[in-house]
């Protein structure tokens, strides 16, 4: 215990590896704010969007979608707001889930629903955008 | 005692002390809106699926808009949409709480229960208003 501080409950391999228990550090901690700043504007975009979209027919709908301020916002929404929710959803599941399978399952299926969600999402943005 | 050593000579783990959890405590505003944030949050997650069948819908045409928008105006529809709105707000304004208790201000006594309130009210005040200005934008309910 070489130069271990009295009061680090971290043993000397955890301290030189730098991991928690997500195996990452305080660096999800800090992504979590800069999505959460970026999330409140981002919200109010896509709230503004929704309004402007309510009872509108199909045609119309696409485009204001496909319209390139509207489509970005989207995109930036999408993007923004799978990686804090990936990241929040892993420290919910990381405060409930201890059994080591389950724990990998969970994590697993939160990675898989976060990429899919997104993607599709992302795509039809795309889709609608380039008119194909 | 018997079975705590019942349990220590039948080679299983001993039974530690553990801390106490959520229930010893007297509830509490801010212990209540932790407890929201965290369910609002998992909400969103799963209302992202909504988010996602919108748009699909949108990218694959008037048939697959019109199912969405039937189910969106259906009263479950409704009653689902205005909770996600509702989440999203309270969220958002619970997360600027949180991103102003992180720069180590509003933690007195006074201040965090003032910003626990206002988190409450504001999300439901909030909520009503854009469901009001999205009515007008329909030209009333539907
Ligand atoms: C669709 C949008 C959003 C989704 C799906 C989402 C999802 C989540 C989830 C699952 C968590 C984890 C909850 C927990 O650990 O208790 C979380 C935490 C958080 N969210 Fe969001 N969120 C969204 C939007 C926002 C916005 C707009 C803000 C703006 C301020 C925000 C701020 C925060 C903050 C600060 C935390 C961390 C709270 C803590 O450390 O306890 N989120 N979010
Ligand atoms: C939704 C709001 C809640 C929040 C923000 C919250 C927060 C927490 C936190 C931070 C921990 C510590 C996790 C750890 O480090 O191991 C924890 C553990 C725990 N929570 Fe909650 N909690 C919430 C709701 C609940 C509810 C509704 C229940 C029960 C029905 C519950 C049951 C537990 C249990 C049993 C543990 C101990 C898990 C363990 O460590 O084995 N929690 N909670």
């Amino acid at each position: 215990m070489i130069g271990q501080h009295p009061n680090e409950m971290r043993t000397p391999m955890r301290r030189v590896r730098g991991l928690g228990p997500a195996h990452t550090g305080t660096g999800h901690f800090w992504h979590q704010r800069v999505t959460s700043a970026a999330g409140v504007l981002l919200s109010i975009a896509l709230i503004v969007i929704a309004i402007a979209l309510l009872g509108r027919s199909h045609a119309a709908a696409v485009q204001i979608l496909a319209s390139p301020l509207v489509a970005i916002l989207m995109l930036l929404f999408i993007v923004n707001s799978a990686y804090h929710m990936w990241i929040g959803m892993q420290e919910i599941i990381l405060d409930y889930v201890h059994e080591d399978k389950a724990k990998l399952f969970s994590l697993l299926a939160n990675t898989f629903f976060c990429f899919a969600v997104a993607f599709a999402s992302a795509f039809a943005i795309l889709k609608l955008s380039f008119g194909v | 005692m018997a079975e705590l050593e019942a349990s220590t000579t039948a080679g299983a783990r001993r039974a530690r002390p553990i801390s106490p959890h959520l229930q010893i405590y007297r509830p509490m505003l801010t212990m209540m809106m932790s407890i929201v944030h965290r369910i609002t949050g998992a909400a969103l997650y799963f209302g992202f699926l909504l988010l996602a069948w919108w748009l699909i819908a949108a990218a694959s045409g008037p048939n697959a808009y019109a199912n969405f928008e039937w189910f969106i105006g259906s009263f479950i529809g409704r009653v689902v949409l205005f909770g996600y709105t509702w989440a999203l707000l309270h969220h958002m304004l619970g997360g600027i709480r949180h991103l102003i208790w992180d720069t180590l201000h509003g933690f007195e006594p006074a201040e965090r229960e003032w910003l626990t309130l206002a988190t409450i009210v504001g999300s439901i005040t909030l909520t009503v208003l854009v469901w009001i200005v999205g009515y007008l934008a329909m030209g009333g309910p539907r």
